[in-house]
């Protein structure tokens, strides 16, 4: 028995506004319905107006997977009654999806994968529901959010195989900073049909909705694949379903039919004129287009001598991607850099923002590269820096007896004026003896180990701008 | 007309039922007209033929106060729209 599986994403744009109206998009903690506007809520008379960098970041995506982008597109009216959609018809691209084509290969185990594009097209977002004793509680604020709708054909052949293209679409979708593709967010949300055949025939789709997370993809295509074999085998027939997934349970969930409101009477949408694309735009858009993951892969296996796994686990996140990089060019060996960044400073590393600064680690790295600290050494002072706040060069001189490195009493002194604004301010103001107290301050983070005359110095030095 | 009702979320009496039914007749009657214009050669669609690219530069803009979005809705609770529960347990 064989595995037919498609997908279709939903993914949440990097936009300040949304789609059509130039409410806030970015939803995710405001009170209820407090991002809305006569358009969003689609009160009469409000007309909808197209923001162009959410055509812009769609377009981004759709070069980065090699789809052929239409020249003119259009925007169609999707009808249907639920009340997170105020309208009562979603705006999407039906007739005319913004690309088609295209392909994105990702590795599993080792092998490596292509899957095709069907189409990929920009949409808005409904609203938000939740359900109560008393009723259904409706947010309006993601009502018009702009998504991009990336269709894959029916190429994958496992539930995990789906699973790791996810992942690999999330990768590409960070590093072009089109999205932040989180999916516990719901800024990347995923259905997914999947058939199993017999002996080559094609078996009957069965549709799953709303998977919000990587394990959520792989269990219920396991479950629904598990569900059909077991019909196949007692020869019964597969019904054409739609279900939903209970990720507490791991169950699938049989969706009520909605027969009759699958009639959704796609029409143009009279308010919004073609989408037209030409060479010159998407010039524009290739030059502003950030290196995708792959690429940046090739050249750190061939320029920093990394190996494919490493470069994996870095580029799973723009941020720590950008930060390797950093410290790679600026240390003798890049290739040793990749582990300090994944393993020793990974461990700290649990939040979006690095733990310590690039410069910092570089300073470090730089330090055992040359020999005047030892690596059980250098593990203390990174847990030190990072846990403790303190500067890397401060704790290294610190390492070394009496901190005498110009350079690291300058960090410590740029890092005593940081924390301390007040006694600045009062300095700058003409109360000098603002100075004693800093002076003070530097000396406890040195743990005693300064010249206090050279550290008024430096402080000095720093306080009238030098 | 059943399903027209159940996708427009309707109850209408059968008296009702009987004069949209017969409305709907007529407007259909007039639609059926131009099914007879000759549209060879003609683009399906052009909202404002000429026209295209109305864009927006990605720039926020005030939205509306949460009281004022809530203002017209029959039923609210705490900042959200309320509306009959979605699904009967
Ligand atoms: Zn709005």
């Amino acid at each position: 028995m064989d595995v037919v599986i498609g997908l279709e994403i939903h993914v949440q744009l990097l936009t300040r506004t949304k789609l059509f109206c130039s409410c806030r998009a970015d939803y995710f903690a405001a009170p209820p319905n407090t991002l809305t506007c006569p358009v969003c809520l689609g009160l009469p008379g409000a007309l909808p107006v197209l923001n162009k960098k959410a055509v812009e970041l769609a377009l981004r995506v759709a070069l980065a997977l090699g789809a052929e982008v239409q020249e003119v597109s259009q925007f169609d009216r999707k009808n249907y009654f639920y009340p997170d959609l105020p309208k009562g018809y979603q705006i999407t691209q039906r007739a005319v999806p913004l690309a088609r084509g295209g392909a994105l290969t990702f590795r599993l185990a080792g092998q490596e994968r292509t899957v095709r594009v069907r189409e990929l097209h920009l949409e808005e977002d409904a609203g938000k529901l939740i359900h109560t004793e008393r009723g259904t509680l409706i947010d309006f604020n993601r009502c018009g959010v702009p998504l991009v709708e990336i269709v894959t054909e029916p190429d994958l052949r496992s539930p995990q195989e789906a699973r790791e293209f996810l992942r690999a679409l999330r990768t590409l979708l960070r590093h072009l900073r089109v999205s932040t593709a989180d999916m516990e967010k719901g800024e990347l949300r995923c259905d997914a049909n999947i058939s199993v055949s017999v002996d080559g025939r094609p078996g009957t789709k069965t549709e799953i909705k709303n998977l919000n997370s990587f394990k959520a993809v792989e269990r219920a295509l396991q479950a629904a694949a598990e569900h059909q074999r077991a019909l196949l085998s007692r020869g019964e027939r597969v019904e054409q379903v739609t279900f939903g997934w209970d990720e507490g349970r791991e169950e699938l969930l049989l969706q009520r039919t909605k027969e009759e409101a699958h009639d959704y009477r796609y029409f143009p949408d009279p308010d919004l004129v073609p989408l037209v694309v030409d060479a010159m735009w998407l010039a524009q858009v290739q030059a502003a287009m950030p290196e995708p993951p792959w690429e940046r892969e090739a050249r750190w296996i061939r320029a920093f001598g990394l190996n494919p796994s490493e470069a994996e686990a870095l580029l799973v996140d723009p941020v720590r991607a950008d930060y390797f990089e950093e410290v790679a060019r600026a240390v003798p060996n890049p290739k040793a850099a990749a582990g300090w960044v994944l393993a020793e400073l990974g461990q700290y590393w649990t939040g979006d923002e690095p733990p310590l600064p690039a410069a910092d680690l570089v300073a470090l790295i730089r330090a055992v590269e040359e020999g005047r600290i030892t690596r059980p050494q250098a593990k203390e002072i990174l847990e030190k820096a990072v846990l403790e706040r303190t500067s890397v060069p401060v704790l290294l001189s610190a390492a070394g007896g009496v901190v005498r490195d110009e350079e690291a009493l300058r960090a410590l002194a740029e890092e005593v004026l940081r924390e301390n604004p007040q006694a600045v301010a009062d300095y700058r103001a003409g109360r000098t003896q603002a100075l004693g107290f800093l002076v003070g301050q530097a000396l406890r983070k040195a743990q005693g180990r300064a010249d206090p005359k050279r550290l008024a110095h430096v402080l000095q030095t720093l306080l009238s701008g030098g | 007309m059943a399903k027209v009702e159940a996708l427009a979320g309707l109850r209408l009496t059968p008296e009702e039922r009987e004069q949209l039914r017969a409305d709907l007749a007529k407007i259909l009657a007039y639609f059926q007209k131009l099914q007879e214009v000759n549209t060879e050669g003609v683009t399906p669609f052009s909202p404002l033929p000429g026209q295209t690219n109305a864009l927006r530069e990605d720039e926020p803009g005030p939205s509306l106060p949460q009281e004022e979005a809530l203002r017209n809705a029959p039923e609210s609770e705490g900042g959200y729209f309320r509306v009959p529960p979605l699904f009967s347990a």
